[in-house]
């Protein structure tokens, strides 16, 4: 099952739709990951609304995935995430630290908004510079 | 302790409990999934809340997911135990892969032998009411972890 990875604007928009299995979710990471700097996206939202389960190898591919798109110049947001899969994750004490979290969709976008704009100069001037190269 | 690999698997057998088992042979990601999914549906059956359906397909999903990295295969059992006033799901995770030497170190929060995750059994203890371990190096592990209904203040 794979994860369609959606451009809107200056976003890379990932909705899971089902469960994933472990190759599922590196093909997920391989993908947004490779699609920020051919898109060059600012950010990237990935929903995990449909999730009924996040195990320690998921926790750690989201967790990788904003890490990498961290260094890839781009903010990575995880929204989504169920009530009832906070609880677990929290029981389990998997570590999403250092990863942003929204409520959903339409917060995911907002913090990104506030990302950008808050780095606005240094994310410009990073792109100028690439350009140039070109 | 360290007898042989057969822990009491839950209620005795031919006594009055009204158990159903379902088995998931484990050899894939797509079996991690299938046994979790299993899990929760076995699970619902009983009447555990939302909450709790999740906190045990996410402790199938890391015991099936540790025979899968240490052992390649073997097989998770769910048990659906009603006896008496006590409910609920007996999860057993059993393969006959390289073993553990000291099973009570894999207890302690960052012990991993396959240095990626590191936190799947005391998370699992975590999850779920009970839990116990045997593993004997070279003839494998069993895990038993088992959740009952009706006694969480949160519902």
């Amino acid at each position: 099952m794979q994860v369609p990875i959606l451009k809107q604007g200056q976003y890379l928009i990932a909705t899971i739709q089902s469960a994933l299995g472990d190759a599922d979710l590196v093909q997920l990471r391989d993908g947004i990951v490779q699609q920020v700097g051919k898109l060059r996206s600012r950010g990237v939202i990935i929903d995990v609304t449909a999730l009924d389960v996040m195990d320690s190898f998921a926790t750690r591919t989201l967790r990788d995935i904003a890490q990498m798109i961290r260094l890839r110049g781009a903010e990575t947001v995880i929204v989504g995430i169920q009530p009832e899969v906070a609880f677990s994750l929290v029981r389990l004490g998997t570590n999403l630290a250092g990863v942003a979290t929204a409520l959903d969709l339409e917060e995911g976008l907002a913090f990104l908004d506030r990302q950008i704009k808050g780095a606005g100069g240094n994310a410009q001037s990073h792109g100028s510079r690439s350009i140039q190269k070109e | 302790m360290s007898a042989a690999i057969r822990p009491s698997l839950g209620p005795r057998k031919g006594a009055n409990d009204d158990a159903h088992e379902t088995r998931i042979p484990i050899a894939s990601d797509l079996d991690i999934i299938r046994a979790r999914q299993t899990g929760r549906t076995e699970a619902a059956k009983l009447g555990f809340s939302s909450t709790d359906l999740t906190l045990i397909a996410t402790a199938i999903s890391e015991l099936a997911r540790n025979i899968v990295m240490y052992a390649k295969e073997g097989e998770i059992v769910v048990r659906i135990v009603r006896s008496g006033e006590k409910q609920g799901i007996i999860v057993i995770a059993r393969d006959n892969g390289p073993g553990i030497a000291d099973a009570r170190l894999t207890l302690q929060d960052g012990f991993s032998t396959s240095r990626s995750l590191g936190l799947g059994l005391p998370g699992v203890r975590r999850l779920m009411d009970e839990f116990e371990i045997e593993s004997q190096v070279g003839q494998g592990t069993v895990v038993i972890a088992k959740k009952w209904t009706a006694r969480h203040v949160l519902d």
